[in-house]
């Protein structure tokens, strides 16, 4: 089995979230970068793929140079190969069509990819990749296992789960649960020494034209401190979440 | 032109989420007509309550369980019959699922989280949520035909008195579309979804056990509100996977937020920023909720939350 892990290159959670140039463009300065982890739950389980069932693992990142450390972490947990296709990150769509050429190039038979990067929230890219792929689609996939060309995947859905089965090629859409936070693997010394010399090929881009465009970003206006209630004078908190907040 | 909306059904019952889009398409078009697609509704007409003029109501038992592909392909055919430029859809899990399809086979810009009406039409600009809540991305969509994701309760509803014409709807279906198969669904019946609630009662790694959740879910019922958890209660088995609210679990955008024990990491606080006001119960007054709360109680969870809850079934009682 092929199998190609989308990589989107994100600020670590505890980033402190800046914008510059007249707040049209996310402020890198200072920030930590990392897998988003929502691929790396996708990426794990494509490891559990290839040493159990045996597979090939690749990653794919769209973006500068920038991201390549991003790319080496994912080949020193284990992928194979790495490939980004050199230009910046615009939109969902244009992210998409660009993976899409990848996918197609390396007819791969499973193709996993974050429900949605940490930093934009678009969500878009998986099911934008599948369409265009004309392959089928499972979002918000926490299980899946693949026997032959036949997967069978949990997808969350409101309230519940659902169990579903399709035949590959596939795009997953992948969150927790594809793995547990507990089987993330940390790259180990041997696992950095090797990612070194494991290829990471540069490609160039499609000329894409993109759908939106971020004009600008704004943070929400700072909030009022907490207040506080007495443990013996519940009444109050209640008259406040009633009168107040208008919320019961 | 007309706006044309993805009103979710369960059951054969419009959500509240179908309503919301719907009371924010008849917002965005002005004086043009909304219409709605239904898949087996019992009665599509409710539809006209919240502004909506005509309903392409499609009843067909291949369409019983969500679909995304098939479902994909139908709004996709019914933008195309009434020639709509932009198509407004919700942010539900299914939502979220057949969005990007349908955006790429309508060749349309897809602006998912949109929090408000949009700021201006041409050019067609919205506000959007980013960064996990902690900024907000104003994003022009440039193409012709536009598909806005509405953020749950960023909107509201708005109602519209109006009839609305119920038109059978017999999109062409074909085979690809269901080459992905829903085997079975596993969902708990008459209990309200994180997704859909007002409100939502959470419980952290505070109440010691799993044993100790009969007063959240007291709480829960009490108030008409679902029921959540944080990261450790899930990964420890305490309660559900999708039970787990925050950065890799559920986003959380009700009214009101109330967490008991939960001591506010960031990433969970950044699952639940979206909710409008924050309650936190917890006995360590340092606790990180504290800052990110409206209203705190600082004490024992296990004396507070049954005398709480005592006093809401009063207030209940008063107020029903």
């Amino acid at each position: 089995m092929k199998i190609l892990v989308c990589i989107s290159h994100v600020p670590d959670t505890t980033s402190k979230i800046n914008f510059t140039e007249g707040d049209s463009k996310f402020d890198t300065n200072g920030v930590n970068f990392v897998i988003n982890p929502n691929d790396e739950f996708g990426l794990t389980r494509a490891m559990w793929f290839k040493e159990k069932q045996g597979a090939s693992v690749d990653v794919v990142n769209v973006g500068g140079a920038e991201t390549e450390p991003t790319l080496r972490k994912a080949l020193a947990i284990g992928a194979d190969n790495a490939i980004r296709v050199d230009t910046p990150a615009t939109d969902g769509f244009q992210v998409a069509k660009q993976l899409a050429k990848v996918a197609k190039e390396g007819e791969y038979d499973l193709i996993i990819a974050g429900r949605e990067s940490i930093d934009y929230n678009g969500g878009m890219v998986p099911g934008m990749l599948a369409a265009l792929l004309d392959a089928n689609f499972i979002n918000t996939c926490i299980s899946l296992e693949v026997e032959g060309d036949k997967a069978t995947a949990i997808r969350e859905i409101d309230g519940g789960k659902e169990t579903l089965t399709a035949s590959l090629p596939l795009v997953i859409g992948g969150q927790k649960g594809l793995v547990e936070e507990s089987d993330l693997k940390i790259p180990n010394m041997r696992g950095i020494m090797q990612a070194r010399k494991k290829p990471l090929n540069v490609v160039a881009a499609e000329e894409v034209s993109t759908q939106t465009e971020a004009v600008k970003f704004k943070k929400p206006a700072p909030k009022g401190d907490v207040k506080l209630v007495d443990p013996e004078n519940l009444d109050e908190l209640i008259d406040l979440l009633h009168n107040e907040a208008k919320a019961i | 032109m007309s706006v044309l909306v993805y009103t979710e059904t369960e059951d054969g019952k419009f959500k509240k989420a179908a309503f919301e889009v719907a009371s924010y398409a008849k917002e965005v078009a002005g004086g043009d007509d909304v219409v709605a697609v239904s898949f087996n509704a019992a009665d599509a007409s409710e539809l006209g309550q919240y502004g909506v003029s005509k309903v392409l109501n499609i009843q067909n038992d291949k369409l019983s369980k969500f679909n995304a592909e098939a479902y994909a392909d139908a709004l996709k055919q019914a933008a195309e019959k009434e020639g709509s430029k932009i198509v407004v859809v919700s942010q539900s899990a299914n939502s979220k699922y057949l969005a990007p399809l349908l955006a790429v086979h309508l060749n349309a810009g897809y602006a998912s989280n949109v929090m408000a009406a949009p700021e201006s039409t041409d050019p067609f600009t919205v506000k959007r949520s980013a960064f996990t809540n902690k900024a907000f991305n104003f994003t022009k969509i440039t193409t012709d035909v536009k598909i806005v994701g509405l953020s749950q309760n960023a909107f509201g509803l708005k109602e519209n008195q109006g009839d609305a014409t119920l038109e059978d709807f017999s999109p062409e279906l074909k085979k690809g579309d269901f080459s992905v198969n829903v085997e079975s669904v596993d969902k708990a019946k008459d209990k309200v979804t994180i997704a859909d609630a007002e409100i939502v009662v959470s419980g952290g790694r505070g109440l010691k056990g799993p044993e100790n959740w009969g007063m959240i879910e007291e709480m829960a019922e009490i108030l008409g509100a679902a029921t959540a958890c944080s990261k450790p209660v899930s990964d420890m088995g305490w309660r559900p996977h999708s039970e787990h609210v925050g950065q890799t679990g559920k986003p959380v955008a009700s009214n009101l937020y109330i967490a008991v024990g939960i001591s506010g990491a960031i990433q969970h606080l950044a699952g639940i920023n979206a909710a409008k006001t924050k309650v936190v119960i917890n006995n360590d007054p340092e606790a990180p909720f504290f800052k990110a709360a409206d209203y705190g109680v600082v004490g024992d969870a296990f004396e507070i939350v049954p005398k709480l809850n005592e006093k809401l079934k009063e207030f209940k009682a008063k107020n029903a």
